[in-house]
């Protein structure tokens, strides 16, 4: 079990720090791990910040990142989560030519059907919007590429754990 | 403290280390901080700054310096160039977790990312190999970021820090007011100790008939060498050490079974894979002490005392990990363990060390062929000294003997670079050794590559008059790799030989007393005059060329697939 190659989303609670990307990029970098995406942000308490990192690796391999990664100063806690236990949401955006909306009526349907937005038409060009899991955004991707995409670009992934995280009581405990 | 008047940054970068109680720095001047090094002046009757020959000395001489004083080593460099040749100091610190606290010069503010004359990215390039770093570019910032580095390299599991300071940092002026950190909310250095898994763990021991202690340096980072000696001795349990752990007991003690690992003894190796309960206790299972991780002591239940969680599980399962302090768990254990004598199983230790006397030990310190053997010199410096001196060792076949056959009465007594293999390492950290602990016999004991690597520490001995005693055991090749290329790769040695120059002539260039012995009867004399010297002394010893180290576990080989010859 521990040994199969599985997607882990990895969330990590940290101080705002300069150079702490680089710090935990260079975890995975020593191991010689491909980051699937990584996305940094504030998170629910002032002040601290969430990295939301998505690997392909065995569980063996995750728990002992997990425990490099924790170990940095300026971390307050590093989680791991299968796929299961997470929330989890993608963003994107693609770029078409206007023509094709009413030349091919199809990709009306398209658009539809996959409850993508349309954030902006112009005479050239429209550009559609798409939040959801990995494979929605790569089914709309193949059934759009048929009609040609000038442009596409995706979000990593951003997560919520399922269960409770705790931060608060992590920082309370501290008593400087 | 604090006080109220502006100061420069510069200024308060010396006032921060006299709060913090550093009375020797090591380092090497340059552009970006000067500053700094125009106060070190006006404060020297403070702060001893030691100017070493390359930055690299003086991260060795402040790891040297921390390793047997227990106190943060600090060592400061410019930018650019100087701050890059501490890399290897530090990434030699991380893995043996030393503290140490490296200041760095920067480039001004406005300039950083432009390229600019000595500019470089050491906070990126240090990353990997601190446990903290840090930019300062506000002059502001600098009393509590210092103190933030001492903290962080001391507590814990200890490590090194590097602070990056701009000079325009350094130039501007400020209120100084300094505090000492005593905690950071993002980072718990040292876990609480859980009382089932103490419990656990007594119930283990209590209940072995084949147990094993393997103890590493966390014993001696953590003070406990007198509960540690407790522990020992009511379990009754053999203990063996790691290349890091030795003299945090006496080398001569009965329970005392001496090293694992690659280059270890013969009996603690076999056994490992005997013993019923294995307990680790400050040390992280490398791989030169486990070798093959899926035959190492399989048959056994794993006990692990540790402080830093990551190492937990990472190389080998701990079926109960004690996780704290080693001061502090080995305290709170001694309450729960019975008295127990275990001398049937310790009589297999001896059995097996009667086997590895009579094929390796007898041969290497009471040789009877012509050439010298390093271990005989070992055994020559341990008769002068009476196992008193600290013995600092550089890499490779030299440090394996040393570490094998030098005795120990007090800790922290070994001081090698074991985790990284750092070769150049010894000649500057003895120097640092020696000047924390100038009481103290320090004796550098290093192979003629390595010496070469950092050689022209010996500036450093003769301008700072730091009174070391040096022995180069001279087999006129780069030893370990040579023994390797003869076992696994026929003898091909490639760029292992090394034509050496004229070592006593160096010495004397610095007007450095030395000896050069090849003859088995000068051994003894010379080895007295340089232990008697009130001087440094250098002392080079022309050894049998083509010997090998033995015992030895093969790499990718089980501990107890170790051989003899």
């Amino acid at each position: 079990m521990e040994k199969e190659i599985k997607t882990f989303t990895v969330s990590i609670y940290t101080e705002n720090n300069i150079g702490l990307l680089n710090r935990i990029s260079a975890i995975f970098q020593r191991r010689h791990i491909n980051i699937e995406s990584l996305n940094s942000s504030v998170s629910e308490i002032k002040g601290v910040y969430r990295f939301t990192i998505i690997v392909k690796v065995t569980e063996l391999q995750i728990k002992k990142i997990i425990g490099q990664i924790d170990k940095q100063i300026e971390v307050i806690k590093a989680y791991y989560h299968n796929e299961d236990d997470t929330i989890y949401q993608e963003s994107c955006l693609f770029k078409i030519k206007s023509s094709l909306l009413f030349d091919d009526r199809q990709i009306q349907n398209i658009i539809k059907d996959s409850n993508a937005r349309i954030v902006t038409v112009n005479k050239e060009f429209f550009v559609l919007e798409k939040s959801g899991r990995r494979k929605e955004i790569d089914n709309l991707y193949d059934r759009l590429n048929e009609y040609g995409i000038l442009q596409f670009v995706r979000s990593g992934a951003v997560s919520i754990t399922k269960q409770p995280m705790n931060i608060s009581e992590i920082l309370s405990e501290f008593k400087n | 403290m604090s006080s109220q008047k502006k100061i420069s940054g510069s200024e308060a970068v010396v006032k921060c280390l006299i709060a913090e109680g550093v009375e020797i720095i090591y380092g090497y001047p340059g552009g970006a901080i000067m500053p700094v090094y125009d106060e070190l002046h006006k404060y020297e009757d403070k702060i001893h700054h030691v100017l070493t020959r390359h930055e690299q000395g003086a991260t060795h001489s402040a790891q040297g310096f921390a390793r047997i004083s227990g106190k943060v080593g600090v060592a400061i460099a410019t930018s650019g160039p100087g701050a890059t040749n501490l890399v290897t100091g530090l990434a030699d610190a991380q893995i043996d977790s030393t503290p140490m606290v490296c200041i760095t010069g920067q480039v001004a503010s406005h300039l950083l990312g432009s390229d600019a004359f000595q500019e470089t990215d050491i906070v990126g390039i240090s990353t990997p190999v601190t446990k903290w770093n840090h930019q300062i570019t506000k002059a502001s910032d600098i009393p509590n970021i210092l103190a933030k580095a001492f903290y962080i390299a001391k507590s814990g599991r200890p490590g090194p820090v590097l602070i990056d300071i701009t000079k325009d940092a350094q130039f501007e002026m400020f209120d100084f007011n300094y505090s000492k950190v005593t905690g950071i909310r993002s980072y718990k250095p040292v876990p609480k100790p859980q009382i089932t898994s103490l419990n656990l763990a007594a119930d283990l021991i209590n209940n072995a008939s084949k147990p094993m202690i393997v103890w590493g340096q966390g014993v001696i980072l953590s003070e406990a060498e007198k509960e540690f000696l407790t522990f020992v001795e009511k379990t009754g349990i053999p203990a063996a050490w790691t290349i890091m752990g030795v003299s945090a007991i006496p080398t001569s003690h009965p329970l005392n079974v001496g090293m694992v690992g690659m280059h270890g003894n013969y009996a603690p190796n076999m056994l490992t894979n005997e013993c019923d309960l294995l307990v680790a206790i400050g040390m992280r299972f490398d791989d030169r002490v486990t070798g093959n991780l899926d035959k190492y002591a399989k048959q056994a239940k794993v006990i692990h005392f540790e402080i830093d969680p990551a190492e937990i599980n990472k190389n080998v399962k701990a079926d109960v990990p004690v996780l704290g302090d080693a001061k502090e768990t080995l305290t709170k254990i001694l309450p729960l363990l019975k008295s127990r004598k275990h001398d049937k199983w310790l009589n297999n230790f001896k059995k097996l060390y009667k086997i590895e006397y009579d094929s390796v030990i007898k041969n290497d310190l009471f040789p009877t062929k012509e050439g010298l053997t390093m271990g005989e010199v070992i055994k020559e410096i341990n008769t002068y000294t009476k196992g008193n001196a600290a013995v600092v060792t550089d890499v490779g076949q030299h440090q394996m003997i040393a570490c094998r056959y030098a005795e120990f009465n007090k800790s922290r007594s070994n001081i090698t670079s074991g985790g990284l293999g750092t070769m150049g390492f010894a000649l500057p950290a003895a120097i640092g050794a020696k000047m924390a602990c100038p009481e103290r016999e320090v004796v550098a004991v290093i192979g003629d590559g390595g010496y070469q690597m950092t050689i022209q520490e010996l500036g450093t001995i003769f301008q700072s008059k730091v009174p070391v005693k040096i022995v180069v055991l001279n087999n006129s090749f780069l030893g370990m790799v040579r023994q390797w290329q003869q076992l696994f790769f026929e003898k091909r040695y490639a760029s292992t030989e090394l034509v050496n120059p004229d070592f006593t002539a160096i010495a004397k260039a610095y007007y450095i007393k030395s000896k050069k012995v090849s003859k088995r009867e000068e051994l003894a004399t010379a080895v007295e005059e340089m232990i008697k010297s009130k001087e440094s002394f250098f002392l080079e010893v022309v050894v049998e060329k083509e010997a090998n180290v033995f015992p030895m576990i093969p790499s990718g080989a089980a501990v107890s697939d170790i051989r003899l010859k």
